[in-house]
């Protein structure tokens, strides 16, 4: 340990919670996110009562709600609004992005790339607090008079310039998200361009590497012009403005008091600007994830490692042209959906260079299927299936039947959940012997794989069905229309799938703190990778590394021939 | 090779990138602005060419007073650059004088806004009057909050922050020039600003 460290002389506070070293605050982004994908994840939960079983009382739980939410213990519709729109926010923006950026971003970019730390760690520290700011702010915003934001996490207005004062802390909390995730973004930059240890260039990073410095753009260039809606629509809701507002709007009989002339469809163009990037933020990182688990697992190169990187890139570059095609039904027009559907074709290639780059990885590997290996390779047909449902939305006549149904519904969430929360599982059973020492339980880590895969299909395969029923999202009575009745079979089977999925995380959980304390204590290269984190010591020490490593080769020089062993670390000068 | 656990290229340039690492961070935040008041703009072109009809600015904004302000935003421009030269003549005092120079321009920029904004509300035109004045009060609103936090910023570094100087000269020469290319990039969103609202 070089005399630098001087993480022991620190007071808790500083050493703990107002932390400048990167480890640090990626475990507090990593732990914030898991709590909120927990809540958001809870909130899910509650809902699909109402979606199971519309009209009746929630059991055991449903009197500990006040007037304004349940009337003995039945939901009330404006209560299931918030549920749903704040579901989306607290997944999105408070659980995956903080957990697949602030956390694995944080923690392993400096690692993988040799650097003692972000470029700035002051910064970085205050991306967390500003985070930490807005997730308070929007959990906040559910005791606000009329409760949380109810308009989906979307905020279309004019519903969400009317809406209640929950609307308004939406907005002020997702500002803070912004104004975070800019701090963050150009901190990666910075860091991933300049403190690359010697000898690494960019084709030698590891690709989790380069899907979190494309991420940084996304993040660095997308969300500025959602910030600027979002300032917009405060001003409507603050200053009586009417950006968002058409002229003559009536609203309950009576027409609005504002100047109008302004434009809805304003709104939904600056937020899917920043929107579909986002996924892109949602999936990339989760890719790089996948990368590293199925290489170290397979025990052999990633194939067509190039090909990967271009892909990303580009992927980068198209993720800016492709937003309208949210927008198919607003009737911009057969030109601009001409034009955004070809874009949107476009984008699927390289995604699908990617994933079948990462498939034929597998072939001829010798796989070791301990649980990270079970979540990363799961995630390949699961991201699959959700890009693949995908292409029938981004063509603009299809989407016209399949638009605002559970069709779509279950497209992203095959995406988000079996796609990218499977990948940040993989990679927290990975990555825990770097962060803590020790590693997690097999046993438990299976228990907590196989039911979640099993239920999370349950809830998310029958959505296509309904959507394809023509089930509209975001129905507090699912049975208020005839052709939804024959469907709400799979309701009832989707909520119980919930749940179970639900129950699944028990063993994840018992395994998190189980394998803490009492987790079997590991060196610093239990799985023989070869990326730079592996030649840090377990936990490693502020600072990082006792020595600048220096990088020899490319990421992965898995099973070289003529190699001693299997493996052949990036820092290593000598033969292996 | 340099020793771990410092973080290299705080003062002196990347050799291969040619940057210090706060000069990048600083052209990644001004790209992000660019993103920020370019969603502005677009929302401006948007409503304007939706409008049935659309005020032209000079007849209801005051042109000489926003000339006047061009003048005073471009001359804290040379300014601040003249700050930064002074550094790099190793010229201490002129350095202070120039920035101090700079930090006055900006209040007076700001306080001929704020009779401007004055003027608007005692003929009670609000946001909420019309797009073009919300659209108005939005650009120039957040125009001028960059400009408090450019006032902010070169405040620090003419005060507190310039007892840097003396110990990490080269460190402290870099602030100023980010401190720089920040308040060009304001001068230049009001170059934009200027001529699009008040002119056309």
């Amino acid at each position: 340990m070089s005399g630098k460290n001087h993480s022991h002389d620190l007071p808790f506070w500083r050493k703990y919670i107002f932390s400048v070293d990167h480890k640090v605050i990626g475990i507090q982004y990593a732990i914030t996110g898991l709590l909120f994908l927990l809540f958001g994840f809870s909130l899910m939960m509650l809902l699909r009562w109402q979606l199971a079983y519309p009209g009746q009382p929630v059991p055991f739980i449903g009197h500990l709600f006040n007037e304004s939410m349940m009337v003995g213990g039945i939901m009330l519709p404006e209560f299931y609004n918030q549920l749903g729109a704040m579901h989306g926010t607290i997944m999105v923006f408070l659980g995956v992005v903080p957990l697949a950026v602030g956390g694995f971003g944080n923690y392993l970019v400096p690692l993988q790339i040799g650097a003692p730390d972000m470029a700035f760690p002051k910064l970085n520290m205050m991306s967390y607090w500003v985070y930490f700011l807005g997730g308070v702010t929007m959990i906040a915003s559910f005791f606000a008079p009329g409760g949380a934001a109810q308009s989906g996490w979307t905020s279309y207005p004019p519903l969400a310039d009317i809406a209640t004062t929950g609307q308004t802390m939406w907005l002020i909390g997702m500002i803070f998200l912004i104004t975070s995730s800019l701090l963050g973004s150009i901190n990666f930059i910075v860091t991933i361009v300049q403190l690359r240890a010697e000898g690494l260039s960019f084709f030698r990073f590891p690709f989790f590497v380069w899907a979190q410095f494309v991420t940084s753009f996304l993040l660095l260039l997308a969300f500025p012009p959602l910030e600027a809606a979002g300032v917009l629509q405060l001003m409507d809701r603050l200053l009586h403005t009417s950006f968002f507002l058409p002229s003559g709007l009536v609203v309950s009989g009576n027409v609005v008091p504002v100047s109008g002339g302004g434009n809805p469809l304003l709104w939904q163009h600056l937020f899917w600007f920043l929107a579909h990037p986002e996924v892109y933020v949602l999936i990339l990182p989760a890719m790089g994830i996948v990368a590293e688990v199925l290489a170290c697992n397979t025990r052999k190169p990633i194939y067509g490692y190039k090909a990967m990187v271009y892909s990303v890139i580009f992927i980068g570059f198209m993720s800016f042209i492709v937003w309208a095609h949210h927008m198919f039904l607003t009737n911009m027009g057969t030109k601009m959906s001409a034009f955004f559907q070809i874009t949107t074709m476009i984008i699927s290639i390289p995604s699908v260079v990617i994933l079948t780059a990462l498939a034929l990885s597998l072939w001829g590997g010798s796989i070791r299927f301990n649980t990270p290996m079970l979540f990363a390779v799961t995630f390949l047909p699961m991201f699959g299936i959700g890009g693949l449902t995908g292409l029938p939305l981004g063509l603009a006549a299809a989407d016209i039947h399949l638009h605002d149904t559970y069709y779509v519904i279950g497209h992203f969430h095959y995406v988000v959940a079996p796609g990218t929360l499977f990948a940040l599982f993989a990679g927290i059973y990975h990555w825990f012997p770097k962060v803590t020492g020790r590693k997690m339980w097999e046993f438990l880590g299976k228990l907590h794989f196989w039911p979640s895969l099993f239920f999370i299909n349950g809830v998310f395969m029958p959505m296509f069905i309904m959507g394809l029923a023509g089930v509209s999202r975001r129905l507090y009575d699912p049975i208020q229309y005839a052709h939804a009745q024959p469907v709400q079979p799979l309701n009832v089977f989707m909520s119980i799938c919930a749940w179970g999925l639900g129950l699944s995380q028990i063993p994840f959980v018992l395994n998190f703190f189980g394998s803490l304390f009492f987790g079997k204590k590991v060196d610093a290269n239990p799985w023989e990778a070869t990326t730079l984190e592996w030649s840090a010591p377990s936990p490693p020490p502020h600072g990082n590394f006792s020595i600048a490593p220096q990088v020899y080769r490319g990421p992965y020089e898995y099973s070289v021939p003529g190699q001693k062993h299997d493996f052949w670390p990036q820092a290593m000068k000598e033969e292996n | 090779m340099s020793s771990p656990g410092l973080i290299r290229y705080i003062s002196k340039p990347h050799p291969v990138t040619g940057v210090t690492n706060s000069k990048l961070g600083i052209w990644c935040f001004l790209a992000s602005e660019v993103m920020l008041f370019g969603a502005l703009f677009s929302a401006y072109i948007l409503l304007r060419t939706g409008a049935p009809s659309w005020p032209r600015g000079s007849d209801l904004l005051n042109v000489p007073l926003a000339t006047l302000n061009t003048i005073v935003l471009i001359t804290s421009s040379v300014t601040m650059v003249m700050a930064w030269a002074s550094l790099a003549l190793k010229d201490f005092s002129k350095y202070r004088r120039y920035m101090g120079f700079t930090i006055l321009l900006a209040f007076t920029f700001l306080v001929v806004k704020g009779f401007e904004y004055g003027h608007k509300f005692e003929h009670h035109h609000f946001p909420s009057t019309s797009n073009f004045y919300a659209i108005y009060f939005a650009l120039t609103g957040l125009h001028g909050l960059h400009v408090i936090g450019g006032i902010i910023v070169n405040s620090y570094l003419l005060f507190p922050g310039s007892a840097l100087w003396k110990t990490e000269p080269e460190q402290f020469m870099g602030r100023v020039e980010c401190a720089g290319l920040y308040w060009h990039f304001v001068d230049l969103v009001w170059i934009f600003l200027f001529p699009v609202l008040y002119l056309l």
